[in-house]
């Protein structure tokens, strides 16, 4: 017999349920106990960079929207600092969180994050990545949080050099992570869970 | 070229362990699962950071749902329980300043949600939402009242065990999760579609709630225990080092 590795196992997930708004938006279902939504406001005062709205609908299979999602996005600041315990290269901006929740609209279930375009963030091995949003998504019918990001399609020269972007080995399917930007300032991000166009997922 | 300092990026979820994103006896998975194989890469500042929660964003009532929503001097109708553990990481190291959010159906199995028609009815003193943080040792607890089973529209009878949902920030975005705790000795936990999106029946153990009576209080609440393992973080040096060595 050899030793035993006594690592513990990480707690199982299990699906938001329909109900996820209760516990983690619960202003937006109409229970009054907190202040505010946490993540609602990402911006807590005048911010550095550009100032952005991210706008976009999650489907699934057969191309229905999901109006029972809870969208988050975590992100860096416009000089690419998280705003983190673990930030270990400088001061983020202290007017910025980097991290946002949204319930998504009752009705449509598109979701809106009123943010700033991340700067780029370096890679481990010190190459640059190209600024990117880092989703999560959970709903009923998810058994385990979705990862994915959300990459600017304006940012051509960095995008094609990003050591995610060019991992990918079907090429193909890069543009399921890339946002357009509408005339208005808005960038449009539409996740398709299933099927023709599916979003890239992460394991990370 | 830049060489970052790095805490170490976090260890590989077991997706085995972990349910799969397509379980069909659980009918929403069917058409809410990805098809194609996630894209598997390390984790880089993006993933291994996190936002930070500070205990004074809490207010005085966030742990205690058996008051946070009732009026003065009321308090919501059900078994009193308290709800503690610890959050650790696969190293077994406590995981401080962790944001815990918890929600729950009330004692007959009724959600406080507009799109929710159970026919049992709304506690009017019981809103079904807390949250707290962890201490310096990882540990949290709250105070509620045993949730009840409800039925749900997937087989034409089935029925949720008793369960509180869980979402957890841990100390990087790769951590982040959601899951929920069922309490011991519940029958429905073995029937339920949700709880079989799990395989391992030792992962399934890991959700369930004993009943401690060391921690339950004498003609007041009893108390269950559930820890929460989070992903661990290597401490390693090596994807630091300068080039050449």
């Amino acid at each position: 017999m050899v030793q035993k590795l006594e690592y513990l196992k990480e707690s199982p997930s299990q699906t938001a349920g329909p109900y996820v708004h209760i516990g983690c938006t619960p202003n937006f279902t109409g229970i009054e106990i907190y202040g505010e939504d946490l993540g609602a406001k990402m911006k807590t005062g005048p911010v550095k960079g550009e100032e952005i709205t991210i706008k976009g609908t999650v489907f699934d299979g057969t191309g229905t929207p999901l109006r029972d999602a809870l969208v988050e996005i975590w992100q860096a600041d416009a000089a690419g600092l998280f705003n983190s315990a673990n930030e270990t290269r400088g001061q983020a901006d202290p007017n910025f969180t980097g991290w946002g929740r949204s319930p998504g609209d009752m009705d449509t279930g598109e979701f809106t994050f009123d943010t700033v375009k991340p700067g780029a963030v370096p890679f481990p091995d010190g190459r640059m990545q190209a600024p990117h949003v880092t989703f999560w998504v959970v709903a009923r019918g998810i058994n385990i949080g979705l990862h994915t990001r959300m990459y600017f399609a304006d940012e051509a020269e960095a995008n094609a050099v990003d050591p995610i972007l060019t991992r990918i080995e079907h090429q193909n399917r890069v543009p399921t992570l890339l946002a357009k930007k509408d005339a208005d300032g808005v960038y449009r991000f539409d996740i398709r869970l299933q099927g023709e166009g599916e979003t890239i997922f992460f394991d990370i | 070229m830049t060489i970052i300092k790095n805490t170490g990026g976090f260890v590989p979820r077991d997706r085995s362990w972990q349910p799969a994103a397509l379980t069909p006896q659980y009918k929403t998975s069917v058409k809410r699962s990805p098809q194609a194989a996630l894209l598997s890469f390390p984790t880089t500042l993006s993933e291994e950071t996190n936002p930070v929660f500070g205990h004074n964003m809490l207010g005085e009532l966030d742990n205690n749902l058996i008051h946070n929503y009732a009026a003065a001097g009321e308090s919501a109708i059900g078994p009193r329980i308290i709800v503690h553990g610890r959050v650790l990481d696969e190293m077994g190291r406590p995981v401080p300043g962790a944001l815990l959010e918890f929600w729950q159906a009330n004692a007959g199995g009724r959600y406080r949600h507009k799109k929710e028609s159970y026919l049992a009815p709304l506690d009017p003193n019981f809103g079904g939402c807390g949250r707290t943080i962890t201490g310096e040792d990882g540990s949290y607890e709250f105070r509620t009242i045993q949730p009840g089973p409800y039925p749900w529209p997937n087989g034409m009878n089935d029925w949720r065990p008793a369960h509180i949902h869980f979402s957890v920030f841990g100390h990087g975005f790769a951590q982040r999760l959601i899951t929920q705790m069922y309490f011991e000795g519940d029958p429905h936990i073995w029937l339920c579609p949700i709880v079989g999106t799990i395989d391992d029946k030792t992962a399934v153990e890991s959700l369930i709630a004993p009943l401690d009576m060391h921690r339950t209080v004498p003609m007041d609440s009893r108390a269950y225990k559930f820890d929460i393992v989070l992903r661990g973080r290597r401490q390693t040096f090596f994807e630091n080092r300068v080039e050449g060595m």
